[in-house]
C-alpha cells in the first residue's frame, strides 16, 4: 500500500515540496501542432526551482519541441499552434500580453551545436547585457569577467578576450555559449543537447558545469544521451512519440521504472 | 568517328570561346589606351586629369568636370539606393511573409529588366520636373539663377539610386540568407528584440557580401550612360561641392564620350579615349576591391 502511495504523488511534487519550493515551470495538457501534424499530446509537466530536469526519448518524441515551448523559440517556426498553457512563475507564457523578449531574458537557451556570434569572444558575452542597455564599459567587463568565470572559462580565455570566439576549441564555445546566457542573469536555463556536437572530454566539462549552475538556476536538458541524464539530473521525464510516458526521480527512473516501455527505451531495446 | 579526337575537338573549341573573354578584354583595353594614350603625352597627365575646362573646340582637354561629376552622382547614388536596398533585403529576408515576397521579388526583377533608356524617360519627365519645381520655387533664392531645368546632378543621382537597387537587394539578400540560423536563434534567445538582432547580428555577418553588393552597386552607376545623359544636363563643368551642387547639372565620363564621339576630330577622339581610360581605371580599380573582399572572406 505504502508503495501505491508514493507512486500517486507526482515524484517532482515530491521533490519539489521537500525543499519547500513552488514549481517554477508547469506546462499543462500542453498539444502542439507543425501545421497539421501533432507533435506534442498534452504535456503535463512541472519543473522544480534549482533542480535539473532531463528530458529524454528517442528522436523525434517531441522532447526538443517541448524545451522549445518554455521560452517561445518555436514561434520562429511557421504554422505551429499550441493549445493549453506554459505558466512560468504562475504567469502562462502563452497569454496575449506576455512580451516574448522579457520572457527570454529570463528563459535562457544553450543550442545542440555551439553558435558563438563571429565577434570576440568578449563582444559575445557582452551581447546580451549591451542589447539590454547596459552601457558602461566596467560594468560590462565585471559582468563579463562573472559569467566567464561562472562558466569555468574564464582561466582559459582571459588573455585573448578581445579575439575572435570562433577560434576557440567546440568544447570551449559552448560553454561560451553558456556562459553568454548567464550574462543576462536568467534564472532558467534551457539546453538543447548541449553535447551532442563535442568530444568526451569537452562533454564532461560542460557537465561539471552543469551541476556548479543548479545552485543558482533552475535547469531543463534535453539529451539524446541516457548515462548523460543518469549521471546529472535530479528528475528525469521520458517523451515517446510526443507523450510524456513517466516522470520520475532519476535514479528511480533508471533502476526501477514503472512504465514498461520506459524500462525498454532505457535498457536499450529501441530508440 | 575516333571518340578521343571527339572529345579533343570539344575541349579545344571549349577553351577558344573561355579565352575569347580573356582576349575581348585585353584587346579593348590596348585598343582604348593606344587611342587615348597621345592626349595624356600631348598635354601632360595632370594637365588632362585635372584641367577643369573641356573645350574641345580651343584644343583644351580637361577631364576633371566629368571625374568630379561621375563620382558625384555615384556618391548620391549609393547614399539614397545602398540603404533602401539593404532594407529591402532585409525585410525580404526577416519580415515580409511569402505572399508581400512573391510581391516584391518579381518587381525587383522587372527593376533590373527595364532599358536604361525608359530610366532616363521617367527621370526626365517625373523626377527632373519635381527637382525643377524645388529649383524655381523654394530654393530659387539660394541657387543661382540659371538652376531652372532640373537637369541635375541630383535628379541623376536619384535614377541611378533606382537603377542599382537591384543589383544591392539582390546580392545583399543573398549575403543575408546565408547567415547560419544559429546566430538569430542565439540572439534571441538571450532576450533580444529582432530588430537588434537584425542590426546587431544578422547585417554585421553579412557585412562582406553587403560590401560586394555596394561595391557592384558602384560599378553600375559609374558606366551607366543612356539614362544619366538624359537627365543631367551635360554641362562640362565642375559642380560646386556643397549643397548647391546637387541641383547643378554636371556631365558624366560616359555622356562625355557619347555625345561627343559622332561629331569629333581626331584629336578630340583621342580626348575621348582618355576619358575612356579613366572609367576603366575605375573599373578595373572596383573590380579588384570586389576579388579582394571575396578572397578574404573565402579565407576566414
Amino acid at each position: 500500500m505504502a508503495i501505491t502511495e508514493v507512486k500517486q504523488t507526482s515524484p517532482s511534487q515530491a521533490a519539489a515540496s521537500s525543499a519547500g519550493q513552488q514549481f517554477q515551470i508547469e506546462a499543462k495538457t500542453l498539444d502542439l501542432f507543425y501545421g497539421d501534424f501533432q507533435a506534442l499530446h498534452g504535456i503535463n509537466l512541472d519543473i522544480s526551482q534549482k533542480q535539473i530536469t532531463a528530458l529524454i526519448g528517442p528522436s523525434g518524441c517531441g522532447k526538443s519541441t517541448f524545451l522549445r515551448t518554455l521560452n517561445r523559440m518555436n514561434d520562429l517556426v511557421k504554422g505551429v499552434s499550441i493549445k493549453g498553457e506554459v505558466r512560468i512563475g504562475g504567469e502562462n507564457i502563452y497569454d496575449k500580453n506576455v512580451n516574448v523578449v522579457e520572457l527570454r531574458k529570463k528563459v535562457g537557451m544553450v543550442f545542440q551545436k555551439p553558435n558563438p556570434f563571429p565577434m570576440s569572444i568578449f563582444d559575445n558575452i557582452a551581447y546580451g547585457p549591451r542589447a539590454h542597455g547596459i552601457k558602461k564599459k566596467s560594468q560590462l567587463t565585471e559582468i563579463v569577467e562573472r559569467s566567464l568565470r561562472q562558466a569555468a572559462l574564464w582561466e582559459e580565455v582571459k588573455d585573448r578576450l578581445h579575439s575572435s570566439a570562433l577560434g576557440l576549441s567546440g568544447g570551449q564555445q559552448q560553454r561560451l555559449c553558456i556562459a553568454r546566457v548567464l550574462a543576462v542573469e536568467p534564472e532558467i536555463v534551457l539546453m538543447d543537447e548541449p553535447t551532442s556536437a563535442l568530444d568526451p572530454l569537452a562533454t564532461l566539462k560542460v557537465e561539471e558545469l552543469v551541476n556548479e549552475l543548479k545552485q543558482s538556476y533552475t535547469i531543463v536538458i534535453v539529451t539524446h544521451n541516457m548515462q548523460q541524464a543518469a549521471r546529472i539530473s535530479d528528475i528525469t521525464s521520458f517523451f515517446l512519440n510526443g507523450k510524456i510516458v513517466e516522470t520520475d526521480v532519476t535514479s528511480k527512473i533508471f533502476t526501477n521504472p514503472t512504465h514498461k516501455q520506459t524500462e525498454d527505451y532505457i535498457t536499450g531495446k529501441f530508440g | 568517328m575516333n571518340r578521343i579526337l571527339e572529345e579533343k575537338i570539344v575541349k579545344v573549341f571549349l577553351f577558344i570561346t573561355a579565352i575569347t573573354a580573356v582576349f575581348s578584354v585585353l584587346l579593348i583595353g590596348v585598343f582604348v589606351f593606344m587611342e587615348g594614350m597621345p592626349i595624356f603625352l600631348k598635354y601632360g597627365i595632370t594637365d588632362v586629369l585635372f584641367g577643369p575646362v573641356w573645350n574641345p573646340s580651343s584644343g583644351v582637354y580637361g577631364i576633371w568636370p566629368m571625374i568630379v561629376g561621375t563620382i558625384y552622382v555615384t556618391l548620391i547614388a549609393i547614399l539614397i539606393g545602398a540603404p533602401m536596398g539593404l532594407g529591402v533585403a532585409v525585410y525580404l529576408v526577416e519580415i515580409a511573409n511569402k505572399r508581400i515576397a512573391k510581391l516584391i521579388v518579381p518587381a525587383v526583377e522587372l527593376l533590373a529588366g527595364i532599358p536604361s533608356v525608359v530610366y532616363g524617360l521617367f527621370g526626365m519627365f517625373a523626377v527632373r520636373s519635381i527637382i525643377a519645381e524645388l529649383e524655381r520655387g523654394p530654393l530659387a533664392d539660394y541657387l543661382p539663377s540659371n538652376y531652372q531645368t532640373g537637369y541635375s546632378v541630383l535628379t541623376a543621382g536619384i535614377i541611378l539610386a533606382i537603377m542599382i537597387l537591384p543589383t544591392i537587394i539582390n546580392i545583399s539578400l543573398d549575403a543575408l540568407k546565408a547567415v547560419p540560423r544559429e546566430y538569430k536563434e542565439g540572439s534571441l534567445a538571450l532576450g533580444v528584440s529582432h530588430w537588434q538582432t537584425i542590426y546587431k547580428v544578422l547585417v554585421p555577418a553579412a557585412k562582406s557580401g553587403i560590401i560586394t553588393a555596394i561595391i557592384l552597386g558602384v560599378g553600375r552607376a559609374l558606366g551607366e550612360t543612356m539614362a544619366v545623359i538624359m537627365v543631367i544636363g551635360n554641362t562640362p563643368l565642375v559642380p560646386v561641392l556643397d549643397w548647391t551642387g546637387l541641383f547643378a547639372p554636371a556631365r558624366s565620363l560616359t555622356a562625355n564620350i557619347a555625345l561627343e564621339m559622332g561629331y569629333a576630330g581626331p584629336e578630340h577622339q583621342q580626348a575621348l579615349f582618355a576619358t575612356g581610360i579613366v572609367l576603366f581605371v575605375f573599373i578595373i580599380v572596383l573590380n579588384s576591391l570586389t576579388t579582394l573582399l571575396v578572397r578574404r572572406k573565402g579565407r576566414k
